[in-house]
Parts: C-alpha cells; structure tokens; sequence
C-alpha cells in the first residue's frame, strides 16, 4: 500500500536533488532552470498528496497557482537569458562572473 | 458579500488595472516618447492611493473568506511602499531619460510590482502569499535585467532570478508542509492548529518558509545575492530595490511570523534572532572593503535588514512597532543616499568609486552637508532619526530579555559606522583626485535636502509616526 509517506519521501527526494543541482552544477544555466523547475514540481506533488491525505481541495487549487506561475517564472528566466547570452556570447555558468561577490 | 470583498482590494484593483491600461495606451501611441510622461503620472497615482489608503480608517477586515486581510499594519506599510515607490520612480526620470534607458515598461514594471507588494503586506492566506511575492519577484526580476545591452545588467538580472526563484522554491515547500500538517492554507486556520504547541512538520514549515523569506529581505547568511544585483542593475532600479521590496518583505515576514504562528513564538524566535545577528555583523564587517558605493549600500541593507529582524525577534508588538518604525526611516534615509548617489557623474557618465567623493565638500558644500547628515543618520549617530529607529529596536529586544541580541547590535553598529564615516571623511579631508562634475538636477536635489532635513527634524516627534506604528503593530499582535 501506498501511503502518504511515501509521496513525501519522492517529493523531498526531488525537492534536494533540485537544491544540489542549482549547487553543484558548474556546466549550463538551462540546467539551474530545470532544476528549478524540479523543486517546484516537488512542491505540486507534496500539495496534491497532502490534499488527497486531507480530504481537502486547496492543495490542488493551490498546485494549479503554482504551475501557472512556474511557466510564467520560465519565461521570464529564458528571456533574461537570451539578453545575458547576446552581450556575452556563452551561457556557462562558470562566465557568470563579470561581478565578483 | 463580493462588493464588500471588492471594496477591500479596491486599492489594488485600481493600481492593476492603471497599469494594465497604461501599458495598452503606451503600446498603441508613441511607446517610448510617452514613457516620460507614464512616470510622473505612475508616481501621481501612488501618491494618490498612498492618501487614499493612508485616509481609510477602522478595523481589520477580511475579504474573500479571509485570504485578504485589510488592517492597521497594512495600511501603514502600504502608504510607506507606495510613497517609496513614487519617490524613487520620480528620481530616476531624469537620470533614466539621459541615459536612452527610459523605456515605457518600468514604470509599469514598478507598479505591477507594487500591486504585488500590497497584497503581500495584506496575505491572510498562503496562496494569496505566493501569488503577491511572484508578481513582485517576476516584476523585479525584468527591471533588473532593464539595461538590456549591458553584461552586468543582465547578469544581474540572471542572478537575481535564479536565487529568487530557489528563494520561492524553498518557501514553496515550507508553505506545502505547513498546509499539510495544519490541515488549512489560511493563517487563521494555522494559527489554530498550532495552539498548545507546534508539531515537527509544522516547525519544519515555519524553518522553511523564514529561509525563503531571509532570501526577500536579504538577510544573512541568504544575502549572496544583493551585492551583486545591486551592482549591476541600473542605479534608479537599485534604489527601488533598497527601499519598497524590502519594506514589503519585511511586512509578509512579520504577518507570518504574527498572524500564522504567533501562538508559537518561542519556536522562530531563536531563528529570527540568529538571523538578526548574523545580517547586522556581516553587513558591518564586508562592506568595509568595499569601493563601489552601490555594493557598499547593499551591504548597509543586509546590515539594516538585521537591525528591523531584531524587533521581530523581540516577538512582542513592542517590538514590530520598532521594525516599522525603523522601516520607514529606513527607506527614508535610502531615498536621500540614492538622490545622491544619482547625481554622482563625471563628464556625463555614472561613477559609483567612493574615492571619486574625494573632496566633495569644496565645490558642493551644501550637498556634501546634507549627505553628511544621512551617513550619520545611517550609522546611527546620536542626534540624528536613524538613532532613534536603532534605539527603538535595541530597547524592543531588550525588554524581551533578549540583552545578548541587543548588546551585539551596538557592536554591530559601532563597527559598521567605520564606512559610514569614511564616507564622511573621503568627502571633507580626502585629497582630491578626479572630481565629480555633473550638476544636480533639482528633483534629486529636493529628495536629498528633503530626506536630510527629515532626519534633523525629525528628532522632536518623528514627525507622528509613533503612535501609528503603535496602533498598526498592535493590530497584527495581541
């Protein structure tokens, strides 16, 4: 049997390989935003499994805002993107650096 | 029902639709030619609806099923974000349109993010939470990147995104755990549920969703982010970030902290404490090698942001008087430094080089007087308003018998007055090398007398903003 244990385990198991991918990634910036991408899918699946746990629609409501604001949020980053990539001609995360902090 | 609920948002209501019509009527006429005009008329309209918040008066309400909270805080946030907001858009006309970088977008930009910053201050819910700081990040995150033709610029932009997205990723996930094992989204619901004792998932929760807010306010040891982007983006949109977004985060930070889990105070005012300590050092401590003025002021932010986390670390509503009272002298003090750091140019180009100040006092004495005052004033010297917002939030941890907190934020400060005054000093004593030359246009001008005159004024009642803070923080504790 499938508990609600074992959908939290899966989300938070996606939720800290999205963390270490945004870390430990030195290659490509699309790579951040998939990693991105990943820690909120984490966060819908965690939403949806407690909603189903609770018998209570609002984590579903609220996974649908999430979803909605995720595109939004990608095509806001991939635009950013393009601009950063015409002024300096590479998108590895290495030559993000023209400020030093 | 729904009219009484539309008549709460009003305000928002009205500020998104302006945007939204703006943008159409920019698009279909002169697009940039009008952008000039868009400014000021955006700054008319905040200005307008912070009088019209500011006059509205009575109790809290709570507008579609509780998800939007009406009450004394907000309205006293809202009126500071918004007069900040106007502010800093009517600065940067000047500057902006100088510099060929004055396109129609920002001041829309900036008002969907101040739409989004009012409904942050005004969350009852965690949706309307989340929905309230994307508009505002994804608003942020584009005006950031505005100089779409500059490395820094976008690299800033690209920065900020990536670490604001990861800030609303984690507070996601804490948000998710605290729907979870409070079993509703709204804040009175949690707040129920937690009486008598916060369970593990639910401190889990509150952990994650104070690390994604730390991130917002740029709070050690969330704060890599701000120097960078404060570097980068353009001068006017840095000043826009000092002032309204951290206002705003710190009002959501403080409805959560209060309104979802004031029953557990014990539980997240250890880590509030810890992040107060470690803002005000480490702003303290970095920023005095610093010879670019705008990372200089990002580090004076996280070291501010330390100081207003400090009365909330109080946990009393002594306390969140204190932070609001330091808030709003806060984004007062920056307004006037950015008026400043605005006009500081050499043969037409922006110079950000603290060394550049060299000798300032010689050619603009006045100028060099008034920002004399708010390097004091932000350093905390005594006879000057910035005094009082750091001895408000010294006496508020005090009186929670948190004296170790209060003890080190007198260190802090001590040591972060070392760059205030260097400032002061490069300005009077330095040897001059490459002069500054550009003329101060006359609304940068005002906003810096303005601004340097409130904070010698002020000494005598803090123009009334006491007992407003007083009333506004006791609606959100009690």
């Amino acid at each position: 049997m499938i508990g609600l244990e074992h959908y939290l385990t899966v989300a938070a198991a996606l939720f800290v390989i999205g963390i270490f991918g945004l870390f430990l990634n030195r290659k490509n910036i699309i790579i951040l935003l998939m990693s991105i991408e990943l820690m909120l899918l984490a966060v819908n699946i965690n939403f949806v499994a407690f909603s189903s746990y609770l018998g209570d629609l609002v984590g579903q409501v609220f996974t649908l805002f999430v979803l909605t604001v995720a595109a939004a949020e990608a095509a806001i980053g991939l635009a950013i993107l393009v601009c950063f990539f015409r002024n300096r001609g590479t998108i590895d995360v290495e030559d993000v650096n023209v400020m030093k902090g | 029902m729904i009219s009484a609920d539309m008549t709460t948002v009003l305000p928002e209501i009205f500020l998104a639709i302006f945007a939204m019509f703006a943008l159409l009527g920019a698009v279909y006429t002169g697009k940039d030619a009008t952008a000039s005009m868009l400014t000021w008329a955006t700054g008319a309209v905040f200005l307008a609806l912070a009088i019209w918040i500011g006059m509205q008066g009575g109790d809290r309400v709570a507008a579609f099923g509780g998800t939007f909270v009406s009450d004394g805080f907000s309205r006293f946030l809202k009126v500071t974000i918004l007069l900040s907001a106007a502010a800093v858009l009517v600065m940067s006309e000047a500057y902006m349109t100088r510099r060929g970088l004055l396109r129609f977008e920002y001041p829309i930009l900036v008002a969907l993010a101040v739409v989004g910053m009012m409904v942050m201050v005004s969350a009852g819910d965690l949706m309307t939470l989340y929905m309230g700081l994307e508009l505002q990040s994804l608003a942020l995150y584009v005006v950031a990147s505005l100089r779409r033709d500059s490395v820094k610029s976008t690299e800033a932009g690209l920065k900020y995104f990536v670490l604001g997205a990861l800030s609303s990723g984690i507070l996601l996930y804490g948000a998710s755990l605290t729907y979870g094992f409070a079993g509703t989204t709204l804040f009175s619901g949690i707040l129920a549920s937690v009486t008598g004792g916060a369970s593990l998932g639910l401190l889990f929760g509150i952990a994650f969703l104070i690390a994604g807010f730390a991130f917002k306010v740029s709070a050690a040891p969330f704060h890599m982010w701000t120097p960078d982007v404060y570097e980068g983006s353009p001068t006017p949109v840095t000043a826009f970030f000092a002032t309204a977004p951290k206002v705003a985060a710190m009002g959501l930070f403080a409805r959560v902290v209060f309104d979802a889990f004031g029953g557990v105070v014990g539980d997240w005012q250890q880590i509030v404490a810890f992040l107060s300590v470690v803002s005000m050092f480490l702003g303290a401590v970095a920023a005095i090698g610093q010879t670019n003025i705008k990372r200089l002021m990002a580090y004076s932010s996280i070291a501010h942001m330390g100081f207003a986390l400090m009365g909330l670390a109080a946990g009393t509503a002594f306390g969140v008087q204190a932070m609001l009272i330091y808030m709003a002298i806060y984004v007062t003090m920056n307004v006037g430094t950015f008026a400043f750091i605005l006009a500081m140019e050499k043969d037409g180009r922006p110079v950000t080089d603290i060394a550049a100040l060299k000798n300032y006092s010689k050619r603009e004495p006045l100028q060099a007087l008034a920002m004399l005052v708010l390097m004091f004033s932000l350093a905390g010297v005594p006879p000057m308003v910035g005094f009082f917002g750091k001895f408000y939030v010294l006496r508020a941890a005090y009186d929670a018998n948190m004296g170790w907190l209060a003890v080190s934020g007198v260190v802090a400060s001590v040591i972060g007055a070392f760059y205030y005054l260097r400032i002061v000093y490069y300005m009077y004593f330095g040897e001059e090398t490459e002069a500054l030359d550009g003329k101060m246009n006359p609304v940068l001008w005002l906003f810096l007398m303005g601004s340097a005159a409130v904070m010698v004024l002020g000494v005598v009642n803090l123009f009334g903003i006491e007992p407003l803070a007083a009333a506004a923080a006791a609606t959100l504790v009690n």
